[in-house]
């Protein structure tokens, strides 16, 4: 062994360890932030580990330095951009995005291998020599294209660019699915003869086939698909590590692969979901056409601002329920002076977070952490559930698939089984919503029904700003 | 390296990858989710390799240096984004007191 080779190896475990442990903090409130730099850390590591190999091997011809720096400069740039500007409600959109271009680069680094292999007359790309290299080329081919469609797909649905079409929600697409994967699996073998024109078939079907799979997909299911999207791209990682015999590639991919897994597991089992019903199970809404017969509302109370103000004046518990249309009102520092206000005057305010609320698990705790909410406030489903009975007034802030009783009554219900906040047992409910629209399931919500519901109609922002002028005729919370 | 050998580190990386996440608690789903995403963009260097081992072809220094633009843009992004939020959550006890 030669220097370089010495000096490269220990740099990839030092990133190795330093990846494991990022991971590992990260999973723990306390150590996250810390966690994120080291990892960022490690990868930076891992560059230089690798260029200064090949400074000291084969030496960095002077054309490869200049695309190198364009690569770079183009998309640092950008997603630094990206990352900066987006507001912390698009936080889903966005992190769909940057797994769709990580899938994007493995499917990239594998075609550009596969294509010219022998091109330049080197023998440094007669990759496709060997059968493990054509496999791990359409693996990865494979992998990154699914990640990368299917990422944006669900990036466009959470944007409201894309709705899910409905044909989507018929038997249809599982027929179209399989044509598709059978269909890439014919290519997949093709290639591995050695046809390398099928590779076109490949990304073509596979690319496909993430859209298939992935528009079928709605609701409170999105965060799931995400994830496990997530750990694909982990996957297409260690098939590109496959691809230019890189160790570093595979353990990091094979990490992020494991660990996405796990994510994905454990967010299934917040919505009471197994991983295939998600895939399979088409979105809620489609169901839920079927079992139309209690579509109407029969009993709608609505209140002004000002009624809600003189309960909650009066009221010495709060729990607030946070979801999507609070995030999408950007209304999360209004909520906070509105409970600072409660506050000040003796009211006990807690805000009970479901663990699906929004379209991600801890979208509601990033959001209300921007607002300066304390985290100890924000109470967990099983911790805060128990606390309802005892509760003079729950405010139910844009969610709604996540506080629906019908998921805990009605067996017939697409919901049921769903873990839901019991908000109906407190002794007021308020709902603040724009209008009588469903929820993202597309399902009626029976809480709504309820003699002890009342709607506040409006946009959740302008309805709190109206809400801490009331308060403050009424002498709340100026002491 | 020997193609057993890579296996071998296939599976441990994985081994170590399902092992590391034990319990996460719900607030965290989503910067871990974005933190992982970020290491995922690993494949940059897949793409330097392929840059550097170029040797003057141009279309394969495109799709590299593309390539290595789509993964830096996936780990910048990513690290900058999980970092935005987790200040969210450490910013919170100095500013009780």
């Amino acid at each position: 062994m030669n220097l370089p080779v010495i000096i490269k190896f220990v740099i990839d475990l030092l990133a190795v360890l330093l990846l494991a442990l990022g991971i590992k903090g990260l999973s723990k409130v306390k150590s996250a932030r810390d966690a994120n730099r080291l990892a960022a850390f490690a990868m930076s590591l891992s560059v230089i580990g690798l260029l200064s190999y090949y400074l000291g091997t084969s030496g960095i011809a002077i054309e490869s330095w200049i695309w190198i720096i364009i690569g770079s400069i183009i998309g640092s740039l950008f997603g630094a951009i990206l990352a900066k500007k987006v507001p912390m409600t698009s936080m889903p959109e966005t992190v769909a995005l940057f797994n769709g271009c990580g899938g994007m680069s493995s499917l990239l680094v594998a075609l550009g291998v596969a294509i010219f292999p022998v091109s330049g007359g080197q023998e440094n790309f007669d990759f496709f020599k060997s059968l493990i290299n054509e496999v791990s080329i359409s693996v990865s081919i494979f992998v990154g294209a699914i990640t990368f469609t299917g990422s944006i797909v669900a990036m466009a649905k959470l944007q409201g660019w894309l709705s899910t079409p409905g044909w989507t929600q018929s038997k249809v697409r599982h027929f179209v699915n399989i044509v598709f994967a059978v269909a890439s699996l014919i290519a997949f073998f093709d290639l591995i003869n050695g046809n390398t024109s099928s590779i076109w078939l490949l990304v073509i079907v596979s690319s496909l086939l993430g859209i298939g799979v992935t528009l079928p997909i709605g609701g409170a299911d999105m965060p799931v698909v995400i994830s496990l999207l997530n750990s694909y791209s982990g996957i297409a990682a260690a098939a590109a590590g496959f691809v230019v015999d890189s160790q570093l590639l595979i353990v990091a991919g094979a990490m992020v692969g494991a660990a996405g897994l796990i994510l994905t597991q454990v967010m299934c089992k917040g919505m009471n979901r197994s991983l295939v019903s998600v895939l399979f199970g088409g979105s809620l809404s489609a169901q839920s056409t079927a079992s139309s017969g209690s579509a109407e509302y029969t009993n709608i109370t609505s209140c002004s601002v000002e009624e809600c103000a003189l309960t909650l004046e009066a009221a010495n518990k709060v729990i607030i329920v946070p979801g999507y249309g609070l995030a999408v009102a950007q209304a999360q520092h209004t909520l906070r002076e509105v409970t600072k206000k409660l506050e000040q005057n003796g009211i006990e305010v807690v805000y009970a977070i479901h663990p699906v609320a929004g379209r991600m698990p801890g979208h509601m705790n990033v959001l209300l952490a921007e607002a300066d909410v304390p985290y100890e406030q924000l109470k967990e489903m099983d911790v805060v559930n128990p606390d309802f009975p005892a509760t003079d007034v729950v405010l139910v802030l844009g969610a709604n698939d996540v506080v629906n009783p019908q998921a805990k009554n009605d067996s017939s219900s697409p919901l049921y089984g769903m873990p839901v906040l019991d908000v109906q047992e407190a002794r007021t409910v308020f709902v603040i919503k724009r209008g009588m629209s469903a929820g993202y399931s597309g399902i009626k919500n029976d809480l709504f029904d309820l003699s002890n519901t009342s709607m506040v109609f409006g946009d959740a922002k302008k309805v709190l700003n109206d809400l801490i002028g009331e308060l403050k005729d009424l002498g709340v919370g100026e002491k | 390296m020997s193609f057993i050998s890579l296996l071998w580190v296939l599976l441990l990386g994985s081994l170590l990858g399902l092992e590391l996440i034990g319990k996460v608690p719900p607030t965290l789903h989503t910067p871990l989710m974005s933190g992982a995403n970020a290491i995922s963009g690993i494949t940059m260097l897949a793409a330097l390799t392929l840059i550097v081992k170029a040797e003057g072809n141009v279309p394969l220094l495109i799709i590299g240096s593309v390539s290595l633009g789509f993964a830096l843009f996936n780990v910048v992004g990513g690290f900058f984004v999980t970092d935005r939020m987790l200040a969210m959550f450490s910013r919170k006890p100095s500013n009780k007191k």
